[in-house]
């Protein structure tokens, strides 16, 4: 383990656990460190579970309150996309939405919406993937997104192969957007990560399938980047998605990349999958169109193990 | 007051609690209801209970067993309880009385020809295998037709509203609905039923239930033998005519002193009317009863013809199959889908125990909580008229619901478990390679294989790293997942041929996943 990397993660733990005066010398140095050293691009977290994980990841950033502001309204889009059970792994896990919810509430969001436009029946997937429950128990606000009146038109001015779309309406109306996809194998797009998981926001997505996929999931985030993006690899889906034919097809990751680079973070987790991330159409042509880097390293990553 | 007075009470709560009730689960726009709420309050309609009761015999289907012999004690009380299309008449009467000023009813003669003549044509299909005539008359499924094709869109349509004006409070917990069930056949049929029985009820009362009804018709042969019948007391009786006034049957002759008690709905106004004690409800006993009996008989009908004829038309006439699908600058595809038979519903067997037990009563479509099941026009054939179809284009079956077969009221949707619905093959998906964009644009789509379940349908190595759909048809299940998810058009690339008898797919059988050691490290 590198130097910097120990500092760091102890002083992450130690903003968790609140006992970071006890560290003393120690303590202070990491501090200094972190001022300086803070302004990742990238934090990695493995082997905890979601809500450690996350706790972890969003303190060594300098904590939520570094992206959301008191009053601000925040929407946080996970993979609700299908009717099955959290131990199937189809749906971004329900703990770390929750710990999200809860982390942006405490940092003075306003309201916090949850949303996403499902593949099997809407109501179905709310209730079965436990995201509804959890965005409940922690003050947030479900929110449906299964008619086109929910979805407004937008231009994108810089796609090429998506010129426009109708995008949900709580997207446009929130100041803060997180993004949290869950990590799985995906028959369209190889893999499926943070820019795949934005085809939820969108109404028609007939089209994207019609008109170059890969372009399509690019050119969306030429329109809007998410504020940040929180990858759950927790249980990962290493074939037959993205929706999965059984419990058999998950394995237990514990692994968890949070970053507002979303081409990075696509980048990361794609190796955690296994894949190259060049060899992901969409992950290539996103860096060449300089949405993000999917160089990893040219990019500042906090490693944290727990 | 007459001393049984709080009969006719009884049936005015009874029967208006079952019309709320009945009205509501069609009208549900989330499930919220519980499936066994809904079970409770179609259990006693008569003809989907006589139908269940064919092919599940039971206390499920029994139903239809405590009316019978309520006919045979008391009269039809089913046409003035739970009967929806008996008090949905009763209601457009009592509007008549308050807002127009007419002449009260009067006795009529009974039309015994046509309405006996048309219980035989009913029953006599029926035996011959065709459920039609059943699923136009029966009195429950043209009620279930008018709140899912006439009501259900202005209730929903009316919940929109509200929850766009609750969305501007921030308020969500009212969700909104898309209502897809639009069949020109189904809507105007239910459009001209109600139209004929407001007609009827407003000028006759309960002409309808006395010369159309089925149902009215047959209980009405087993009232003739009640063991408690309406009548006027000879001597009491001094022929002053409120009763008759009042009776909605019009079936009290205060001429002659007769009732005919085949006719009488038992709604007991007339006891309630009575100043002088002259209506008797009163203990008759007759030993001749009837019994009717259903058999079974097999058909099979060549319908590719139709069909095809069918599809063509939907295909122009169906503007929703082109509204969903905003336009690119992409080819349209060129081979149309070669669909000779739709599917039938998982739980239903196949298409001739669906179309010889289902009365049409849409009370699945309703609840459907993926628009999958829509009306049919003519894709089963005519005796299929109305009756619910997997309609891919509209959605797909989703695979953990087994909602409609645990509601449908007839038995021509048997309840399934999960586990085995799961491998019930009711179609198997067909790919056309020449309509598949991987193959005109050469770009990943997959869309299909994302939907699907069971990965009958997997992507499997194309070209230039592309991937292709192919389907193993041994574990298709036919939920149609594929077919809805397919962008291309006018024609899909993957459609599902339809099963007449449905079969049990295979397992889908995966090999462990061998995790290598995990790396104790990052890999980046």
């Amino acid at each position: 383990m590198k130097r910097r990397d120990f500092l760091v993660n102890s002083v992450s733990a130690g903003l968790v656990t609140g006992a970071a005066v006890g560290f003393g010398d120690v303590a202070s140095l990491a501090a200094a460190t972190l001022q300086v050293k803070n302004d990742w691009d990238l934090v990695a977290v493995r082997d905890g579970e979601p809500e450690v994980m996350f706790d972890r990841a969003i303190a060594s950033l300098g904590g939520m309150s570094k992206y959301v502001k008191k009053g601000q309204k925040v929407v946080v889009k996970p993979n609700i996309g299908w009717d099955v059970s959290p131990e199937r792994a189809g749906n971004t896990n329900p703990k770390l939405v929750g710990r999200i919810v809860k982390h942006c509430l405490d940092a003075g969001a306003s309201e916090v919406y949850v949303f996403d436009n499902t593949c099997d029946a809407w109501n179905l997937c709310y209730k079965n993937s436990g995201i509804e429950k959890a965005v409940k128990d922690n003050g947030g606000k479900i929110v449906p997104g299964n008619t086109e009146s929910y979805y407004k038109a937008i231009q994108i001015p810089k796609g090429k192969s998506l010129k426009d779309a109708k995008v949900h309406e709580l997207i446009l109306n929130s100041d803060v957007f997180i993004n949290v996809p869950v990590l799985k194998h995906h028959s369209s797009a190889s893999v499926s990560l943070a820019m795949k998981n934005l085809m939820g926001i969108v109404w028609d997505r007939r089209y994207w399938h019609r008109n170059d996929l890969h372009q399509c999931i690019a050119d969306l985030v030429t329109w809007r980047k998410p504020t940040l993006n929180v990858i759950d690899g927790y249980r990962v889906m290493m074939r037959n998605g993205p929706r999965g034919v059984s419990e058999a097809d998950v394995v237990t990751m514990k692994q968890l990349i949070v970053s507002a680079d979303i081409v990075a973070a696509d980048a990361a987790a794609a190796l955690i999958f296994g894949s190259k991330p060049e060899d992901i159409p969409h992950i290539r042509i996103a860096h060449e169109m300089k949405l993000g880097n999917m160089q990893l390293d040219k990019l500042k990553i906090n490693r944290i193990k727990i | 007051m007459h001393k049984l007075y709080w009969l006719r009470l009884l049936r005015i709560g009874v029967s208006v609690f079952f019309l709320i009730l009945t009205s509501l689960i069609f009208l549900d726009p989330a499930q919220w209801i519980p499936q066994w709420v809904t079970s409770a309050v179609v259990w006693p309609q008569f003809t989907p209970s006589v139908l269940k009761f064919t092919v599940s015999a039971g206390l499920v289907a029994a139903g239809f067993i405590l009316f019978t012999l309520l006919a045979f004690l008391f009269g039809r009380v089913y046409c003035s309880s739970v009967c929806p299309i008996g008090t949905l008449q009763d209601v457009i009467s009592w509007l008549r009385k308050r807002l127009f000023k007419q002449k009260p009813l009067k006795y009529a003669p009974p039309q015994n020809l046509l309405r006996y003549l048309l219980l035989a044509l009913v029953v006599i299909s029926f035996i011959f295998g065709t459920s039609l005539l059943v699923n136009l008359l029966d009195p429950y499924s043209n009620f279930g037709r008018i709140m899912s094709n006439l009501v259900r869109p202005v209730f929903l349509a009316g919940g929109n509203g509200l929850a766009t004006l609750l969305e501007k409070y921030d308020i969500f917990w009212m969700p909104k609905s898309s209502f897809k069930a639009f069949d020109a056949t189904s809507i105007g049929f239910a459009s001209g039923f109600i139209l004929l029985i407001s007609w009827m009820s407003f000028v006759r009362g309960r002409l309808f239930c006395n010369t159309i009804c089925p149902v009215g018709s047959l209980l009405g042969l087993f009232s003739r033998f009640s063991i408690f019948k309406i009548s006027l007391d000879k001597v009491a009786c001094n022929s002053c005519g409120h009763c008759s006034k009042v009776c909605k049957a019009q079936c009290i002759d205060v001429k002659s002193k007769e009732v005919d008690f085949s006719r009488c709905i038992a709604c007991y106004n007339c006891l309630d009317a009575c100043p002088s004690d002259g209506v008797l409800l009163s203990l008759k006993r007759d030993p001749h009863l009837l019994i009717s009996e259903h058999g079974n008989s097999d058909q099979n009908k060549d319908r590719r013809t139709i069909l095809k004829a069918v599809m063509l038309i939907s295909a122009f006439v169906s503007a929703r199959a082109f509204a969903t699908r905003v336009t690119g600058g992409e080819k349209p595809t060129e081979i149309p889908e070669d669909k000779n038979n739709f599917a039938s519903p998982p739980g239903s067997f196949g298409h001739d125990h669906f179309n010889k037990n289902c009365t049409a009563c849409h009370l699945c479509i309703s609840v459907c909580p993926t628009h999958v099941l829509q009306p049919s026009f003519l894709q089963y054939g005519m005796h299929g008229l109305m009756q619910p179809y997997m309609d891919y284009h509209s959605g797909f079956c989703n695979f953990d619901c087994t909602l409609c077969s645990d509601i449908c009221p007839t038995g021509a949707i048997l309840p399934i478990l999960p586990e085995k619905k799961k491998l019930e093959q009711i179609g198997i998906a067909k790919f056309i390679e020449k309509n598949c964009v991987v193959y005109t644009d050469n770009t990943d789509c997959g869309a299909c294989s994302e939907h699907c379940p069971t990965k009958a349908v997997d992507m499997v190595p194309y070209k230039d790293g592309l991937t292709i759909p192919l389907v193993d048809e041994k574990i298709c299940i036919g939920c149609g997942a594929c077919e809805y998810a397919c962008p291309t058009k006018p024609y899909r690339a993957i459609f599902v041929e339809g099963n007449l008898l449905h079969i049990q797919a295979e397992v889908p059988v995966h090999e462990e996943i061998i995790i290598e050691k995990t790396e104790e490290d990052f890999p980046f």
